[in-house]
This record gives C-alpha cells, structure tokens and sequence, in this order.
C-alpha cells in the first residue's frame, strides 16, 4: 500500500500550521454554534487588551458524548464546553484532565446552566403553565427519547423531581405520574433536533419540552408559527460544564489562554452574551438585567434530589431501572 | 438499449407509468425541494449563505481532498486492473476481492477502523502523538478514508474492458520494438479511455459526497476538517436550514454534473 502514504505526506505538507499565534480549539456541543460566533471575537478583542497577543479559536460542535470519544481518539481539543457533566468525566477517565475537574473553576465549572423548559402552540390553546398539565390526558408532550438524548433525560428527571414534590417524596406516585406523561408523547425521536422537527414542522404535539435556552431558539427559527415559551413552576439545575483539556493544552502550548478563555465566560462582558441566547447565568448582577425573559423558577439539583449522577445511572437509567419501568411505550 | 420496439402493451405502460411515479416521488421532488428551499429567502440570501467563510472552506476542503484521492485512485485503478487482467500469480483472485472490499463495507466501520489504527488509543496512536504527526481529525485522515471509500471505482470499470480487449495489441506493439511507456501511452491508455473517465467521475462523484467513513474521522473543527457534506448535517442540526439547503445545493449541482458527464460518456462508449 504506497499510496495512502503518499497521499499522508501531501496532506501534512498541505495542513501545515499557520504563523505562530495563540490557537485554541473548543469542543463543544452539538446547538452552540451561534453562541460561541458571539463570545469568541468578544474573547479575543478581551485577549488583546489584556497580553498584546491575538487568538483564533477554531470550533468543533456535536453530540458531547461522541466529542468526548473524539477526543480520547485524539481530537486535539485544549477547552472542552460540554452540555453533560459525565461526558467530562470519561475524558478524567481517561487521563486527559484531572479528577476533580469541578473544583476548578466557580459554580462547578458552570459558568451558565440551562433547564427544561415548555415550548408551546401560538395562544397556549391547552392552558399548559406546569408539569402536572403534561400528566393531562388532552396533552400531548413531544421530547425526545431518554434512552438516546442527554436532553431528554434532564426532563425526565425534571418531571420525576417535581412529581415527588407534589407527593411528599412518594416514589410510587411519582412514578404513576412520570408514567402518564410518558403514555401520552406520541413519538420518541433519537435526539433534540428530530423532536424539533416532529413539533414545529410536523406539527404534532401540544408542548416541546428541551432545554429553555434551546426553546427560545427554536420560537425565533419558526417565529412564523408563533410558539410561545413557558416556565414551569419548578424544574432541574442543568450544568454547561467547561474543562480545560490538561494534557493537550501543554501539548499544544495554551494552557495560560485556555485557562484565561473559560475564566473569562464568569465575566460580566461574557454573561451578558450567555443572557442574550437565553442562558441562566452566574453573575447575579448580570442575571438581573435579564429577569424578564427568564422568571424566576425553583431549582432543583440531581445531587439534591437523585443524590448524584451515579446514583441516577444505577437506580434510574440502567437496564429494568427506574425509567424502563415508566417508559412502557418506548 | 433494447431491441423491443413493438408497440407497448397495457402492461408494459403500467410499468413505465409506476417507475416515472417512484422517480418523481423518491428522486425528482426531493431533489428539486432542495433548490426551493435554498432559494426560498431569495437569491441574495442564498449568496451570501454560500459565501459565508465556513461554507467556502467546506467547499474548498471537499475539493482538496478530491483533487488529492482521485488521481491517486486513478493510479491505483490502472495499476491494480493492469496486475489483474495481464498477469497470472498466486493470490489474484483475493486481490480483485480486495479491491471490492470497500463496496460492500459500510463506510462508518472503515472510518473506526482507521481510528482504531491511528487513534490515539490506537495500534500506531502513541508513536504518531510521540512524533507530533496528526493524521485523525484532520486532512490525512479525511483523505485516508475517502481513498479507502473510493478506491475500487476506478478498478471496477477499468478492469473487465482490460481482461474483455486482451493483450494481443500491446504484445505486438512490443514486437514493434515499443518501450513499455509507448506501450502504455499509445495502446493501453486509448484502449481502456472511456472506462478510465467514466470510473474517474464515478470516484469523484462519491469522493465529495463521502459523508459516514468522513464524520468518524473528521472531528467537525469549522473551517479545519469540517468536508461540504459535513457541514451541511451541521447547518442543518443548527437550525439553520436555508444555509443547509444552500450548502446542499452545491454539493447536489456537483453530483448532477457528474451525473451529466457520465451519461455523456455512455452515449460514447455504446
């Protein structure tokens, strides 16, 4: 086999580096595109300001458990800006970045958390203002399938979370109710994307249930349409988490503009940019500005509830857990 | 094509009238959707989604890597229908099953195969991070895997024209005291044109629309490694979906060109 070996040195000799300058790549998830074109160049115009130096951050989006196995393959990540917390944990695993990850940046690295949040018909034509209005028997929710989507799975235990509010900490009611909610979706979709589509351009459903920064998206892509976004009364705290990738920063040299990058998504200038795409933020100072377009809603937290993601994949999502017993249609 | 020129019978025409329903429904509409979507916002708005940078790499990535496999494949098409179709040894049989090999397979398990090879966990991982040499998710590795997926295009076509034709002419133009270059460029070569061309347009048409064996090794850096195909799964999971439509319309016009060029060819190899 010569060829592909010849064709290897052509290709090196073609994907040469460019001129020396600070580079950083971020992989991130799969609907942050836009967000990342707003907070990079306001980055760099930061990173000028503060050493001199200029900065081209290149972007990888997908799915954030397969960038977490890209990069274990070799994908040469320096930041990583995930949507799941236990996709930075396989890269701990595997060596990557160190352990306790979580303890090295404010809010356990989160600098911006999201929530599962309603999307629904122009007027609310079904009066759907909470999760028990999903449990309705008129009512039917569109998410995707929590067996395939880390989205869908925060909404699963959304509902199973507020579920044991209303019944005292009854499992066994709230899992008569998750049941009911589940019943009544009448199409599981793989991924988020695909149960957009099924909502907005198939028309089918009452309410879309996905992350609210995600809602606010999909309401101004089909404005047309004139979706209409809800809050519920409670829901569940969803990590953003950012890592720097160690062991590929030093590679490469970034680790000092790495580090200062996710720092920077704390900062004021930054929080502002993560408000306008619908973001929960940090800053409190900057969250204010924003109480508008994101009210006020009771967080829970998986530790606080589920007593932690080990926890939830053991008793919840494993094989004849939790969620197999309620998701009786799948 | 036929010889049947009779006149149709009922069901003959039935026939004809459900293969030209299925073509519209599964082929023409989908195909002409893309164009009213892409322009759905107007021309202006279908420009400057072509022009946008990251689209204009994509463009210009897939056009690299074609320009890099296809004349390789090419190469190694001849070469390799040259071994089979005039020489006579010990494995040759699992030789053209070799060629073939990338037909039946799926292109994503080519794609992890070669992970599983140059990955960093990989066989040749450690000693490609040790020597600094990035093949996977970025431009070798995009290019190994678009070889991988293509080569047997060229072979294919080429190959039963060399065995049907025989070598008689060549055997003389060596007794004419012709060098093997002479050989090849003026007997070989004329022999086997059309094939050759028809594989090569094959090859590219599939090349730049290589999207399974590529999205595993590609690792979706926007303007890096991110191929047309990919960006256009990418516009489309974006919500964007006029630049989709729009990136899909170029790649669409690629393959209809190449589709024009080989019904040309036909036309001049019947």
């Amino acid at each position: 086999m010569k060829t592909p070996l010849l064709a290897t040195a052509l290709a090196l000799t073609l994907a040469a580096p460019a001129a020396a300058q600070d580079r950083l790549l971020n992989v991130s998830y799969d609907i942050a595109r836009e967000l990342f074109e707003a907070l990079n160049p306001a980055f760099a115009e930061h990173w000028q300001a503060e050493t001199g130096r200029t900065v081209t951050i290149d972007q990888s989006h997908g799915g954030s458990s397969r960038q977490a196995r890209a990069i274990l393959e070799g994908l040469a990540a320096d930041v990583v800006t995930f949507n799941q917390e236990t996709d930075i944990d396989v890269l701990a695993e595997g060596g990557l970045l160190p352990a306790e990850w979580r303890d090295l940046l404010p809010n356990g690295a989160s600098p911006y958390y999201s929530l599962p949040a309603f999307l629904v018909r122009q007027g609310n034509p079904k009066a759907i203002e909470d999760w028990d209005d999903l449990a309705r028997e008129d009512v039917a929710p569109v998410f995707p399938n929590p067996k395939t989507s880390g989205n869908a799975r925060y909404t699963y235990l959304a509902a199973y979370a507020y579920g044991l509010a209303q019944n005292g900490g009854d499992h066994e009611a709230t899992q008569e109710f998750v049941r009911q909610i589940f019943a009544s979706v009448p199409v599981f979709d793989t991924g988020g994307r695909a149960a957009t589509q099924t909502f907005a351009e198939r028309g089918i459903g009452d309410v879309l249930v996905t992350f609210e920064a995600e809602t606010a998206q999909i309401a101004e892509e089909y404005a047309a349409q004139g979706f209409e976004r809800v809050t519920p009364s409670m829901s569940l705290f969803a990590a953003f988490p950012v890592a720097v990738v160690s062991q590929n920063a030093e590679r490469n040299g970034s680790t000092e503009v790495a580090t200062a990058y996710l720092e920077w998504l704390y900062s004021a200038d930054a929080q502002r940019i993560l408000g306008n795409f619908d973001y929960r933020l940090t800053d409190e100072t900057v969250a204010a500005e924003f109480a508008d377009s994101l009210p006020q809603v009771e967080l829970v937290t998986v530790d606080d509830v589920f007593g932690g993601w080990d926890a939830v994949r053991a008793e919840h999502l494993a094989d004849g857990g939790i969620l197999d017993q309620v998701f009786v249609n799948q | 094509m036929s010889a049947a020129t009779r006149p149709a019978s009922p069901g003959a025409k039935a026939l004809v009238a459900i293969a030209a329903t299925l073509t519209i429904l599964f082929v023409a509409a989908p195909l002409a959707y893309i164009f009213a979507r892409a322009f759905s916002q107007g021309w202006q708005v279908y420009m400057s989604n072509i022009l946008n940078p990251m689209t204009l790499h994509a463009i210009w990535l897939t056009s690299i890597v074609a320009l890099v496999v296809v004349p390789l494949n090419v190469a190694f098409g001849i070469a390799a229908a040259w071994a089979v179709a005039r020489h006579r040894f010990p494995g040759r049989g699992i030789l053209v099953t070799m060629i073939e090999i990338p037909f039946s397979i799926s292109p994503i398990i080519a794609g992890i195969c070669y992970l599983l090879l140059y990955g960093r966990q990989g066989l040749l991982g450690p000693w490609l991070q040790a020597n600094d040499i990035q093949v996977m998710f970025a431009l070798p590795g995009i290019i190994l895997v678009t070889m991988f997926v293509t080569a047997p295009f060229v072979a294919r076509e080429v190959l039963p024209l060399m065995q049907a034709q025989g070598s008689e002419q060549e055997q003389a133009a060596v007794t004419l005291g012709a060098s093997g270059w002479q050989v090849f460029r003026r007997v070989t070569l004329p022999n086997i044109k059309w094939a050759l061309l028809y594989g090569t347009v094959l090859c590219t048409a599939r090349a730049v629309g290589e999207f399974g064996g590529v999205s595993v090794v590609s690792g979706n850096i926007r303007g890096q490694t991110n191929t047309l195909p990919l960006h256009v799964e990418l516009l489309f999971n974006d919500l964007n979906a006029v630049g989709a439509f729009a990136a899909a319309s170029v790649l669409t016009l690629i393959a209809l060109i190449a589709l024009a060029v080989k019904s040309l060819l036909d036309a001049r190899r019947a």
